[in-house]
């Protein structure tokens, strides 16, 4: 296990190499530069604008913006952004917290209804049940996102009044975010209400960014479970009189769940990187929503550093995702 | 790891339980700001998180109007010859104490002299005081150029001595770049080596002070107790940052925030006839053109130039782009701004009389360029639609127009080039509520190349504008600008299209809101029904 793991930390670095390479290059081939854009329609000098490139160091030659740019890296120093002049890292901290929140939320949601509507739909196939769980996970999947969720907010916030339109917390209360994570900030505040309106305002974003991966998982899962349950050691089980709830849930579902594993990792991954469309329709501080800013202000040091660290987060959640694989089956770990 | 400060245990306490006393306004902003040291910056929506609450200038536009009227300056003179401007400062005047900082003294000349001396000297220890400093505005209304020095006579007198006459000088003053900083706040972050929370937690004398930002979330602000015009009728004024436009109108008709900026022009029927709200709307100051390339045949013919537009149908797409929040636009300028010359007679819609007078011209099998640009401002809300209109109107005369466009900050590169292809659509919002920041930038000799993207120079229009610019006669210079209107009307450099309207939602128990004419968003003097 241990040979196993060393040989997947030790693939990340050259993947890492290649991701400076495509983030730092990737926001330098879209046309326009930041200077440009900062300065907008009251445009600016030639002197000024070849001083504040040469400020930025963005007049030299591009392989030498990449080996300081690797240089700093290397030494901590993610940049600052040329808009708000802070820190990258320390925004990508400030942001990173509500991003996770809101993913975390949202997987449980699709783990703990996907996995168990495949089940049914695949123990029941060809049912009305198997073809009407199918169908609305074809419609979830099929969902334009921003569509949906202004829906909810209409529906719920709007009409019924049961849900805050958008947020993390309401504004009455205030306190220090000492980990940015509101569910758990709301708690160790102490003030009352706080937690229940954290939970109030995670519930429509929750379901929005809940709904593709859910139906992917059910899909997925029933999928699983159909090549699983035709399996001989599943006969032999049902021959040998187990009953059916055991074999369906201890014999074929463990070996159903690699596939279904994969899937929910990829999610995982994806979610972390920032919902893009539930972050603004939600006003949720994320770092989805801080991305496609940076890119539409040409902000270099947040994109290249901010794709970066979403890329590490990503290939640690696929580490993860292959650990666990290799718990589950121990094939792979041996392999 | 998070350098927003809170003030903590009491004020939390305090803020909660009085809570149901205290009045809080919450405004559902539209986007987060990039900093709060609004020198650094150009944007509108940072203007209104941070100059416009968190500090004054000498001189203020007075609440819904662009007239100029003291600010931290109670009185100023100037010198015959236009070149002196002496500032006699408010005593009194406290700056903000909060968590962060307990000032010593009261505001005072050293104040100013630090705030535009930071601007404009390149030897100021705060010249660069964060990476990438840019006083982008500051250079843009050509203040490093404009002034020579500023002196402080005494504590309370300041003189700001010119390079030439420019009669803007004091409306420049009270733009967003000109809030004047605390010196000794300065001086303490200098010396804790912390000088960039400059642009992080802020210090003014203005209406509210700074409490907290959660990025990209929530900005808190409280009402200034020792405030030199008096507390503010509310206590407490939060910015709820919200996006998307859809997503801010529910928030409001949910009553999670009172104010909301910028709605969509398909919600404002509903918006009206909520019994909850109130809508008020008012023209913006701005104005959207297509500047044909005055350098490039035929477009270097006015009788041509006249012709094109008279093809363009402006209700057409004043209902099409603008979807009612918008009016034809006939001078450069808005008809809010003064010296607006009402009297112009415009191009009227002729498409027949059009052909003609391009035949007339010898031109015929026209092919031209309509650059397009790719985003939305305040002054063209679908700038590919416009050109696709234009297009089609343009066709109807025999001219074959082809829709361009590029990346924003190459679009705005490029089209400054004087020997451009094409007409580009393009816009301005003014700045100072000036006449002068709408002609001279836009369309003076010494702009051709630069923000004249008509590459127009007419001797006539640039001497009436220059007069006008070293007169401080008000009746003069209005003569003036409405003479230069004329000038622009018959040479027509551009197609002038529409001024937006500008509409603000907000909840009925808000009063004393004015909408501001210069774009802004402001909420000093505003009151919270029980």
């Amino acid at each position: 296990m241990i040979g196993f793991l060393l040989k997947r930390i030790l693939l990340l670095i050259p993947t890492f190499i290649g991701i400076t390479i495509v983030s730092f290059g990737f926001v330098r081939v879209l046309p326009g530069d930041p200077v440009l854009l900062m300065a907008g329609e009251r445009g600016i000098s030639e002197e000024r604008y070849a001083a504040l490139l040469s400020e930025f160091g963005y007049d030299r030659p591009i392989w030498q913006q990449y080996l300081e740019y690797l240089n700093n890296l290397v030494h901590g120093d993610f940049g600052n952004s040329l808009v708000t002049k802070q820190p990258v890292l320390s925004e990508f901290f400030t942001l990173f917290p509500a991003t996770v929140e809101l993913a975390f939320c949202a997987i449980i949601l699709a783990i703990f209804i996907g996995i168990p509507a495949g089940i049914i739909a695949a123990t029941k196939r060809g049912t009305f049940i198997d073809q009407s769980i199918m169908g609305t996970a074809l419609v979830g999947y099929s969902m334009p996102i921003f569509w949906w969720g202004l829906l909810l907010i209409i529906v719920f916030s709007g009409t019924l009044g049961w849900t805050p339109v958008s947020g993390r917390i309401s504004l009455l209360y205030f306190f220090e975010q000492k980990t940015g994570f509101m569910l758990i900030d709301s708690l160790l505040s102490g003030q009352k209400g706080a937690f229940g309106s954290a939970v109030q305002h995670l519930i429509l974003p929750t379901i929005v960014l809940a709904t593709i991966p859910l139906a992917v998982i059910a899909r997925q899962t029933r999928s699983a479970m159909l090549e699983v349950l035709g399996e001989d050691y599943v006969r032999t089980a049902r021959a040998k009189g187990l009953a059916s709830r055991r074999v369906v849930g201890v014999h074929a579902l463990r070996n159903a769940m690699i596939p279904v594993i994969t899937v929910i990792g990829l999610s995982v991954g994806t979610l972390l990187a920032g919902a893009i469309l539930t972050e603004t329709i939600f006003s949720w501080p994320g770092i989805g929503k801080w991305m496609i800013d940076s890119i539409s202000r040409r902000d270099y040091p947040v994109v290249q550093s901010g794709l970066l660290l979403i890329a590490a987060i990503i290939m640690i959640v696929n580490l993860l995702v292959d650990i666990t694989y290799g718990l589950i089956n121990p094939r792979i770990r041996h392999q | 790891m998070r350098k927003t400060p809170f003030v903590l245990g009491c004020f939390a306490a305090a803020l909660l339980s009085s809570a149901a006393h205290a009045k809080t306004l919450v405004y559902c902003s539209e986007g987060s700001p990039e900093g709060f040291d609004p020198a650094l910056y150009t944007a509108g929506t940072t203007f209104n998180a941070s100059s416009k609450p968190v500090y004054n200038r000498l001189v203020e536009f007075e609440r819904g109007s662009t007239k100029i009227i003291p600010g931290l300056a109670e009185s100023w003179t100037a010198s015959d010859d236009g070149l002196e401007y002496t500032f006699n400062l408010r005593k009194g005047v406290k700056f903000h104490t909060t968590s962060y900082f307990t000032p010593t003294r009261d505001f005072n000349a050293d104040d100013v002299l630090f705030t535009f001396n930071r601007q404009r000297d390149e030897g100021n220890a705060w010249h660069k005081y964060t990476e990438g400093t840019s006083w982008e505005y500051f250079s843009g209304m050509d203040m490093p150029a404009l002034i020579k020095d500023i002196v402080k006579v005494d504590d309370n007198t300041v003189k700001f001595i010119l390079n030439r006459p420019e009669s803007p000088t004091v409306a420049n003053l009270a733009m967003d770049f000109a809030s004047i900083m605390s010196k000794e706040y300065a001086d303490s972050l200098e010396a804790a080596g912390k000088q960039t929370d400059m642009n992080q937690m802020p210090i003014g004398t203005g209406p509210f002070k700074f409490v907290a930002y959660q990025k990209d979330a929530v900005i808190r602000y409280q009402a200034h107790g020792d405030y030199w015009d008096g507390k503010q009728p509310i206590d407490d004024l939060v910015f709820a940052i919200t996006t998307d436009n859809s997503v801010r109108m529910q928030k409001l008709k949910a009553g999670e925030c009172h104010v909301a900026p910028y709605p969509n022009p398909a919600d404002l029927e509903a918006l009206k006839a909520d019994p909850n709200l109130e809508v008020q709307e008012q023209e913006g100051l701005n104005v959207g053109y297509l500047a044909y390339n005055t350098k490039v045949a035929p477009f270097d013919n006015a009788k041509v130039r006249k012709a094109l537009n008279m093809a363009i149908n402006k209700q057409a797409i004043l209902d099409a782009v603008f979807e009612g929040a918008g009016i034809a636009a006939k001078n450069p300028i808005p008809p809010t701004m003064w010296s607006y010359n009402d009297a112009i007679v415009d191009d009227g819609y002729d498409p027949v009389a059009a052909k003609a007078a391009l035949e007339a011209e010898g031109v015929t099998d026209l092919s031209m360029k309509i650059w397009a640009m790719p985003v939305a401002r305040p002054y063209n809300p679908n700038a590919r639609r416009m050109a696709e209109l234009i297009q089609a109107d343009f066709a109807a005369v025999g001219v074959n127009a082809e829709v361009t466009s590029y990346e924003w900050g190459e679009y705005l590169k490029l089209s400054k080039d004087e020997d451009r292809d094409g007409a580009v659509l393009l816009g301005w919002t003014g700045d100072n509520g000036d006449p002068d920041n709408f002609l001279s930038v836009l369309l003076s000799c010494s702009s051709v190349g630069g923000s004249n993207r008509a590459q127009w120079c007419n001797k006539d229009f640039d001497d009436l504008v220059n007069k006008a610019k070293a007169s401080s006669d008000a009746a003069e210079r209005t003569s003036l600008y409405e003479q230069a209107q004329v000038v622009f009307k018959e040479q027509a450099p551009w197609a002038t299209i529409a001024h937006s309207v500008v509409f603000m939602p907000m909840s009925n128990k808000v009063q004393n809101y004015k909408m501001d004419p210069l774009g802004g968003h402001r909420f000093d003097g505003v009151d919270l029904a029980e």
